[in-house]
């Protein structure tokens, strides 16, 4: 018999989470405003729902329901992927290391 | 254009890349490469799918400006916010992708087709339950994430709201919900979907409002962990593996959070979740505490005790982030490094409004993250230095934590600060912090008090150096 697609997106999903288990413990703590705002980002990677159901159906209807809830998913995502992209290389960019040689 | 295979293999692709970014945050200097695997991995992915759907007409072009849009908006966003005011933004945000999910949703729901569900009326079981989690998720990240953005920014007051019974209520929604989607899934009707979707939303305010101010790290990470949830809710219904990988993820992420911070308050995570801290503490605590005498002095005293330190820790706390004080303070220790005093910072892992919060303020203020120490590397020095400055700390340095079984933190990890020679603290006034409890740190014969604004009280120190 032939295992439902569903298994292989499940074990997807639970291996998943072990390796964000391990991935996140090690962070920093002080790295641990950055690691919100980059989770975020790429949590709106849901983008790629949005932009399938904006897309669907022929040019003529793509202002139906459904599509103009994936352009609105759209423009909810793409606040979120830039700005928290955006955001993380701002933090990221202002931490430093001591200056061994003051000048 | 791209087979579902091909496709699957870049979803996978970005899926590592997105790893790969949170892998980075291991140290600060692998942290900026880790960034840049994630915007690839996004772009990645966004690039992929518009191929898969191959459609460049009317559709294309609205999906571009709607992209550009929605990033303008985000990077005025992101170069404009004040670093103080990153809590609010984490919030907001998550209270957007909360939305979205619940928006994909309900567009899986109205046209199952596209996304290969079967037709309107008769959509595959299993994804029905998974598109109404899906939903029920987001709604419930959307509203909760609002009002932590609302009590964060202070439009709403930071004090738990709680009315009798708000408990059962919750639970009897919860299992509302559970019923309203096996009715979703034997009649395919939509208005138990939208019920679910409402539902929810209103489960999210309910969540969030019984919990207080300090509590916002915790609740920052739950809703974090929520979002990636919500996300991977979706994913098993669009049956895309990114956002499967990326939903697990993220959502790990946002638990380990939760629990580092509860962890740091020494409570568990459904004692904060239920709420209400503080509010049966705060009346019994206001008496009986003016007598005690108080050692107060200025921003000269204080300039001579560090001037003539050899080693000052500071402990910064969520009062330095409300009075804008890191670049005052940063300026003080530059003046006391010149004396050849030695300078550290301690940083407690609930001080401010989200994990991390002290360590962003400080960075933003060039004080280099290796004179920054978390509270296991420092608790020890304290023993051995001269003084240690308090701004805008309060319930993580009481001593009480350790010595009253009675009091409401005890056990919770604080800083030892009463044992260096002498404590510097900076606060308005006497008033207990969040826990409604009164510091003994106060009155102790080492403490002088510094009765003024974290920043004000600060730049006078620096003059008087």
């Amino acid at each position: 018999m032939e295992i439902d697609p569903f298994i292989f997106r499940l074990s997807i999903f639970i291996l998943s989470i072990f390796i964000g288990y391990y991935v996140v413990w090690s962070v920093t703590p002080s790295l641990h405003t950055p690691l919100m705002s980059v989770t975020n980002a790429i949590s709106s990677v849901i983008i790629v729902g949005a932009v399938i159901a904006a897309l669907a159906g022929d040019s003529n209807e793509i202002f139906n329901t459904a599509n103009i809830f994936g352009f609105l998913a759209i423009l909810l995502a793409a606040i979120n992927i830039f700005g928290g992209f955006l955001v993380t290389q701002r933090m990221l960019a202002m931490y430093k290391k001591k200056q061994k040689d003051k000048k | 254009m791209i087979s579902t295979n091909l496709l699957a293999v870049f979803y996978l692709i970005s899926g590592v890349l997105f790893i790969l970014a949170l892998r980075g945050l291991s140290s600060p200097e692998t942290s900026r490469r880790g960034n840049l695997y994630g915007i690839i991995g996004m772009a990645l992915a966004i690039g992929v799918t518009i191929l898969s759907v191959g459609n460049f007409s009317y559709g294309f072009l609205y999906l571009i400006i709607f992209l550009a849009i929605g990033g303008s908006i985000g990077a005025f966003i992101a170069f404009k916010i004040p670093m103080t005011a990153m809590p609010e933004l984490v919030a907001g945000f998550h209270s957007l992708v909360g939305l979205a999910a619940v928006f994909v949703a309900i567009s899986a729901f109205l046209n199952p087709t596209v996304f290969n569900l079967g037709i309107p009326g008769a959509i595959k079981i299993a994804s029905l339950i998974e598109m109404s989690l899906g939903a029920a998720i987001g709604a419930i990240t959307f509203t909760g994430s609002i009002i932590a953005f609302l009590k964060l920014r202070g439009i709403m007051s930071g004090s738990p709201i709680i009315f009798f019974g708000q408990h059962y209520l919750n639970l009897l929604l919860g299992i509302l919900l559970v019923i309203l989607i096996f009715y979703l899934c034997k009649t395919q009707t939509d208005i138990w979907f939208w019920t679910i979707v409402v539902i929810s939303l209103l489960v999210g305010v309910l969540l969030i409002i019984p919990i207080g101010g300090a509590d916002m790290p915790v609740v920052i990470s739950m809703l974090n962990s929520y979002s990636g949830w919500a996300a991977a809710g979706i994913g098993f219904t669009l049956e895309n593996s990114a956002l499967i990988i990326t939903g697990a993820l993220v959502g790990s992420s946002g638990a380990i959070l939760s629990y580092i911070m509860c962890k740091g308050m020494n409570r568990s995570f459904l004692n904060v979740i239920l709420g209400g801290w503080g509010a049966e503490q705060s009346s019994s605590s206001t008496s009986s505490k003016e007598q005690k005498p108080v050692k107060n002095g200025n921003a000269d005293d204080a300039a001579f005790l560090m001037k003539n330190a050899s080693s000052v820790i500071i402990v910064p706390g969520y009062g330095m982030a409300v009075a804008q004080a890191q670049h005052a303070l940063r300026e003080m220790v530059d003046a006391l490094k010149k004396n050849g005093v030695k300078v550290s910072y301690a940083i407690h892992p609930v001080a401010g409004r989200m994990p991390g919060h002290m360590n962003v303020l400080l960075a933003e203020a060039n004080v280099p993250y290796d004179e920054v120490f978390e509270l296991e590397e420092i608790n020890n020095d304290f023993a051995n230095c001269d003084v240690a400055y308090v701004i805008g700390a309060n319930d993580v340095t009481n001593p009480v934590a350790k010595s009253d079984p009675k009091s409401p933190i005890f056990g919770m990890p604080v800083l030892d600060v009463e044992k260096s020679k002498s404590v510097l603290f900076v606060k308005r006034s006497l008033s207990p912090g969040y826990a409604g409890i009164d510091n003994d740190l106060f009155y102790r014969d080492n403490t002088l008090m510094l009765f003024a604004d974290a920043k004000k009280m600060t730049e006078e120190i620096v003059k008087n150096l």
